[in-house]
């Protein structure tokens, strides 16, 4: 019987193994294609480089250097880095303010906030373009403060559902003991709030990182591209299209996200959970 | 103490209050405004009543865009969960291995949208060579590609919740079960899924929302080709606004029809759903 079991667990793991490795394959083609010469993408997508395709990484060199990939990965983590950090910190002090204090102000905030989560952005995207347009906010600095507004609703949403949990009893004794309000918040409330920020921290960059509408209508495409737009300029400006360069770029996009990943794994598949269950 | 805190109201809340009448109150206020006037600029704005919406309903590739999106929807909702929901069920059985396979299925939902896009239509492009066509020919080709590139997004995503609704199944329930006499099949169909409706709520409401919000995948594996037929709602609207002048009314006003859609989606379906979750 238990011998049964086990040949049965070791199928399962090779059968596993088999659809890992399919599963994984469509970056390892694009891998092996951004060291093909670009004229023979399109026609062996499928063939390992040979000596007549390989090129090395003269694909990478031409994404670099023409296509200025490094000051789009660049704008795109200050980007997503800002924003992140900006998100937390005001969400969190605004989503504490408004489960302690009720009033019909905190009350309509939260609703609003809620409500601000459903909404999908082709509602409100011409509208932003134009309001960051018009203050000035079209900066890598600006867009931090937009991604504030539009991604606070649920990061608003998630931190009030943990505050709601907290015992009133251990903010009170630190008031008592002569803390202020913001001290009580950043010395008491935050520490007990880590698993939540780490929660919102992860389900905010994986969207902003990725994100492409918002910065594409937002900010002044002639001076600052993050890695989405940069690859969509290469492919979208039609005409000649540089098929190594953009395999190099499509590697160059999802290399920071697999080391994040891998650095971070845990936090990750746990944020995701819970914001699921939260959401 | 309250008053100690309501003193502090504007270090606490104004940040984000301002950022957030910004970035989402006035847009979406004035979209609605919007969506009643004919406009290139908003200086220019005059106001028209419903005529953007008439002319919105009335643009056939809206309306194509629209089935369109509905079938992507609900044939991406039973593949994504289906599938992920079996991947959780293996995946949580004594295997060597699983947690390395989770690692592998959840990666590709990291990956945004527009690279996703680009890296499956190489490989598209480079079967469909083979047989003398291309994604580009057949509105069809582009929709299957793009459900297979959603379904390798966000079937990790998904087992990851079905995972955790798993674990929270209690031993004791399951055990009762089998003492009953329950079979493997009874056990998942009166036991598992009862008790997991909550995470399946979860999980259909966003894999349908994301259907019907999908864009940057879109765009960059199709971007609506052949002549606009692989379109869904959300790219749809986006080209009204930007490529055709004179028609940013129109888009503000399939931009709020589309809102309504969303919202009334999520509604339904999380009503009906959660009217079949059992108590626990």
């Amino acid at each position: 019987m238990k011998g049964k079991k086990n040949a049965l667990s070791w199928f399962g793991t090779i059968g596993f193994s088999i659809m890992g490795v399919i599963y994984i394959l469509p970056i390892l083609i694009v891998l092996m294609n951004s060291f093909k010469k670009k004229v023979f993408i399109n026609k062996e997508p499928f063939l390992l480089a040979s000596a007549k395709t390989f090129t090395g990484i003269e694909n990478y060199i031409t994404a670099i250097n023409k296509y200025e990939l490094l000051s789009a990965v660049g704008w795109t983590v200050f980007i997503t880095v800002g924003s992140v950090l900006v998100i937390l910190v005001c969400t969190s002090m605004c989503a504490w303010y408004i489960t302690r204090i009720t009033t019909r102000f905190t009350k309509l905030l939260y609703l609003l906030c809620v409500f601000s989560m459903v909404v999908p952005f082709q509602m409100v995207m011409f509208t932003l373009s134009l309001v960051a347009d018009r203050t000035g906010l079209r900066t890598p600095w600006g867009i931090i403060i937009i991604y504030l507004g539009f991604g606070a609703g649920l990061a608003v949403f998630m931190f009030c559902g943990f505050v709601k949990s907290i015992p009133l009893e251990i903010e009170e004794a630190a008031m008592i003991d002569g803390c202020t309000p913001l001290r009580t918040f950043f010395s008491v409330v935050l520490p007990i709030m880590k698993p939540t920020y780490i929660s919102v921290g992860i389900l905010e960059t994986m969207w902003i990182w990725n994100d492409f509408l918002l910065p594409y209508l937002v900010l002044d495409l002639n001076k600052y591209k993050t890695i989405s737009i940069a690859v969509q300029y290469m492919k979208g400006s039609y005409g000649r299209v540089d098929m190594g360069a953009i395999m190099a770029a499509l590697i160059l996009a999802v290399i920071p996200v697999i080391v994040f990943y891998l650095a971070c794994q845990k936090h990750i598949i746990k944020g995701v959970a819970a914001g699921a269950v939260k959401g | 103490m309250e008053k100690a805190i309501k003193r502090y109201m504007p270090i606490f809340v104004l940040p984000t209050f301002c950022a957030f009448i910004l970035g989402f109150i006035i847009p979406f206020l004035m979209g609605i405004w919007l969506s009643f006037c004919k406009f290139t600029t908003v200086t220019d704005a005059k106001f028209v009543g419903i005529s953007n919406y008439i002319d919105a309903l009335n643009d056939t590739v809206f309306r194509h865009s629209f089935w369109y999106t509905v079938l992507f929807a609900i044939i991406s909702l039973l593949v994504i969960n289906v599938l992920a929901f079996a991947l959780a069920m293996a995946l949580t059985q004594k295997l060597r291995g699983t947690n390395i396979f989770r690692t592998i299925f959840f990666m590709p939902n990291l990956i945004g949208g527009i690279v996703l896009g680009y890296i499956w239509q190489l490989i598209f492009n480079g079967i469909l060579e083979k047989y003398q066509t291309a994604l580009g020919l057949n509105e069809w080709y582009g929709f299957w590609g793009l459900i297979i590139l959603v379904s390798w997004q966000q079937i990790g995503y998904m087992m990851i919740i079905y995972i955790a609704g798993l674990q929270s199944i209690p031993g004791d329930v399951m055990e009762a079960a089998q003492i009953d006499g329950a079979n493997r099949w009874q056990r998942l169909w009166k036991v598992t899924i009862p008790m997991m409706m909550p995470s399946i709520t979860i999980c259909m409401f966003l894999s349908v929302t994301n259907g019907f919000k999908l864009f940057d995948q879109n765009l960059s594996l199709t971007a609506g080709e052949p002549s606009k037929m692989s379109e869904m709602m959300a790219l749809n609207i986006f080209n009204t606004f930007y490529g055709r002048t004179g028609w940013e009314g129109v888009g503000q006003a399939k931009a709020v029809l589309f809102f309504i859609l969303v919202v009334l989606i999520g509604v339904l379906q999380l009503r009906s759903t959660r009217s079949k979750e059992v108590q626990q």
